[in-house]
């Protein structure tokens, strides 16, 4: 339909997703882009599932992401991966944080968490990174930054310049956690993606 | 230098370039941001009102004195303040006064999706919808230099979709504040009959005027393209239409009552198809049809839920929607929960095991009606749980009384339980009504209220005693219990409802999301003991889960709080609780 970067970030409440739109969406702004970022608050933040949409380019009308139109998604856990991958478009990257966290169903053993999530996801989109962003905020000092890691993976995908995003990251983190932030953005900006 | 803002934060900016004094509301996903955003501004008077009429009779009160100001709340909340709505319709205003109504297509976080537009319509108020965050502060703004012009309150009606999306707003200077002068005016501002039939008139006068003015106004305007296809369409649906159909032509509407005869008659007769797309009630299309004017809708687009560009796309430019993973069906859904350590797991899980009827009401504990606990019978609207549980009682009888509760949290008590509470004694009624007082309106996202002692602005206040105000209205037999002591939440429950008198138990705990109590114990599993019975999985916690190799339970350090819930559960006392 249109010439615009549809970044689709899904996840599990208080996973940290909205920081992570947040710092694509200013980094797009900062670049003098027309910018359009959507979320759905209230029930979704007990536990449910979450996504945060973000759209730049010259002119987004839009704030949702047609299904079928996103160039990327990013997953922070397996199950929202696969939730949200008929947003993607046939070509599309998606990267998914190597994360499992059970929903209700499965906790209480009603319901399978599907084993082979990853298989099928790439079967259909074969554009598909596992990345371990988790271990690797561990190792940069703290498990919080895995967010920040998927920033880095991300970023590197959709072509933002390095030190736009790290302008971004020193404008929306508190300065305490700055330096870790910054480290754990590097590590992600090094992962090879499959694209 | 522009900034992305929410539409709510840009309705607030909106407010205070537009010189605004004062604010009020009650929260409500998704109106709450916009009050809460008025409250950081140290010249603006803002409140947490205890409900929505109280907010808009504070803010009449305010308009009357003088002062522009803004009402915010939810759809469903226009309905509790709809008695002052449709009078403030008649008396008008002094000062600008804004209403907004954040409507909720989709229901993300409602119990139902009312179009509020219908009541722009029939309170006779001017009803304008903005498209993004730059409109949002633009109309606002503007809604107020009208409501002064044509001596009307003005809804500025927006959706989640609006409220909760972020859009690039260029922001101005603070305007003027202006207190106009107040002069007493009774058949302005008293309404008996008498002076009423005076202001009937003025009111009609002034929907004449404002249907006059539509024509002109820039809040309506065409963007011509193919004239194959004309769209009429408002709001964020506007959005959705411009993306999937760059090329048609485009009626957007920015007021929405009333409507432009004039400019709508002239693009449908420039048009050969003539479309309108409005998310939920066809509001906008049968007054075209009413005029006489030929166009399509519902019988295109559903009633139901938000629309999405690739719909439109799909309805109108017969494009396909793109093919399916085939994934979905096998996805475990991932529903809200209640938080770990959250007291009103207690609450429900001992009503669940004394299998009583529950008239539920609105707020997180509505989530006890979920799998795994499923122990709430009905719920309608904000205060109704023990409205309904007298109803119950008067149909089914004392015995089955003594076999059910009401239940309602503390802030939602406030805002329309005392009422129906007052019912119960005065109308001697026996129910047992459990007020769930966790310190705070967890639901919409930690809003003090009468009840906390705090402010909107976060000074201290006076601290409403529940305990005494449910004595006051004539509760002789008051509880507090700690709703995660099961076995005393348990017992007090068991005397209270064999009580042939109506009681309330406050089960007193504050929310875990705000609970500054440091965690000073860790839970394990003796997998030695646990047998695997699942009572501990039952109670809903994502601190505690089942594997299912072992058929044993573990506890997920990440996010257990230890609230010690889980070991009371245990039958086997397989749940250790370790200090320190
Ligand atoms: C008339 C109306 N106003 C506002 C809301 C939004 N809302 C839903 S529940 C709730 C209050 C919840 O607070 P409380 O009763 O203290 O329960 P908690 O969520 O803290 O458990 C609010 C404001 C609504 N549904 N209806």
């Amino acid at each position: 339909m249109s010439q615009i970067m549809n970044v689709l970030i899904t996840g599990v409440g208080g996973q940290g997703t909205l920081l992570t739109s947040r710092i694509i969406a200013q980094v797009a702004v900062d670049l003098g882009h027309d910018v359009k970022v959507t979320e759905v608050h209230g029930m979704a933040q007990r536990g449910g599932s979450v996504v945060s949409e973000v759209r730049y380019g010259e002119k987004v009308y839009s704030p949702t992401i047609p299904k079928g139109e996103a160039d990327v998604l990013l997953a922070f856990e397996k199950l929202e991966a696969a939730r949200w991958l008929d947003y993607l478009k046939p070509d599309g990257i998606v990267i998914i944080n190597d994360e499992r966290v059970d929903p209700l169903p499965v906790m209480s053993g009603k319901m399978k968490y599907p084993e082979d999530i990853i298989d099928s996801i790439t079967q259909f989109r074969p554009k598909t990174t596992v990345a371990n962003a988790t271990q690797t905020a561990i190792e940069c000092g703290n498990v919080k930054a895995a967010n920040v890691v998927l920033v880095g993976i991300l970023s590197k995908v959709i072509g933002l310049p390095p030190e736009k995003v790290e302008e971004a990251i020193r404008k929306l983190v508190p300065p305490k956690a700055l330096e870790v932030n910054l480290a754990a953005f590097r590590r992600g900006v090094e992962w090879s993606v499959n694209q | 230098m522009k900034r992305l803002l929410i539409g709510n934060e840009a309705i607030a900016r909106g407010a205070y370039e537009a010189g605004a004094s004062v604010a009020t509301a009650y929260p409500g996903t998704p109106s709450t941001e916009i009050v809460s955003h008025l409250a950081r501004y140290e010249d603006i008077y803002a409140e947490w009102a205890p409900n929505e009429k109280v907010a808009l009779e504070v803010g009449i009160g305010a308009s009357i004195g003088g002062a522009r100001t803004l009402v915010a709340m939810k759809h469903v909340g226009i309905n509790v303040a709809a008695d002052p709505l449709y009078t403030v319709a008649y008396t008008g205003v002094n000062g600008g006064l804004v209403i907004v109504s954040a409507d909720d297509p989709g229901m993300h976080s409602s119990q139902n999706e009312q179009d509020n537009r219908g009541y722009g319509k029939f309170a006779k108020l001017p009803v304008i919808e903005p498209s993004d965050s730059q409109e949002a502060k633009d109309y606002t703004a503007l809604a107020f230099e009208l409501s002064e012009q044509f001596d009307t309150p003005v809804m500025l009606r927006v959706t989640t979709r609006l409220s909760h999306s972020q859009t690039l707003v260029e922001e101005g200077e603070r305007g003027e504040l202006v207190l106009k002068e107040y002069k007493k005016n009774a058949p302005k501002y008293v309404m008996l009959p008498g002076y009423a039939r005076g202001r009937h008139v003025e009111v009609e006068k002034r929907m004449a005027a404002l249907s006059d003015y539509a024509e002109t106004t820039p809040l309506n305007r065409i963007e011509w393209g193919d004239k194959k296809l004309g769209i009429i369409t408002s709001g964020v649906a506007y959005q959705y239409v411009r993306e999937a159909l760059p090329d048609v032509s485009v009626l957007k509407l920015g007021l929405v009552n009333p409507l432009p005869k004039n400019l709508i008659t002239s693009f449908a007769q420039q048009v050969e198809r003539l479309v309108v797309v409005e998310e939920l009630e066809p509001v906008i299309e049968q007054q075209l049809k009413a005029w006489g004017i030929a166009a399509e809708g519902k019988e295109i687009f559903t009633l139901l839920g938000e629309y999405s560009p690739e719909m439109i796309a799909q309805r109108l430019a017969g494009e396909a929607l793109p093919p399916v993973s085939g994934l979905t069906s096998q996805i475990p859904p991932r529903p809200p929960l209640l938080c770990p350590g959250c007291p009103h797991r207690g609450v429900f899980h001992v009503l669940r095991k004394r299998r009583v009827t529950v008239m539920g009401d609105i707020g997180c504990y509505t989530l006890g009606a979920l799998s795994p606990l499923e122990a709430m019978d009905a719920c309608v609207c904000m205060g109704a749980s023990i409205g309904m549980a007298m109803g119950m009682e008067k149909a089914r009888g004392e015995e089955f009384a003594s076999k059910m509760v009401g239940v309602i949290g503390d802030s939602t008590f406030v805002h329309s339980g005392i009422t129906p509470l007052i019912d119960i004694v005065y109308n001697q009624g026996t129910s047992t009504i459990l007020i769930l007082d966790n310190d705070t309106t967890a639901m919409t996202g930690h809003q003090d209220h009468p009840a906390t002692g705090v402010t909107i602005k976060k000074s201290p206040t006076n601290k409403l005693d529940l305990e005494a105000l449910v004595r006051a209205v004539g509760i002789k037999n008051v509880r507090v219990v700690d709703p995660l002591k099961l076995d005393e939440l348990d017992t007090v429950l068991g005397e209270e409802l064999a009580r042939r008198e109506p009681s309330v138990i406050i089960a007193k705990r504050p929310c875990a999301l705000i609970d500054r109590t440091p965690i000073t114990s860790t839970l394990w599993v003796d997998e030695e003991l646990c047998n695997g019975c699942k009572a501990c999985i039952r109670i809903g916690c994502t601190g505690i889960y089942f594997k299912d190799n072992e058929k044993k339970a573990a506890i997920n350090p990440n996010t257990c709080v230890s609230c010690g819930m889980c070991p009371q559960v245990c039958k086997v006392d397989a749940i250790k609780v370790v200090e320190g």
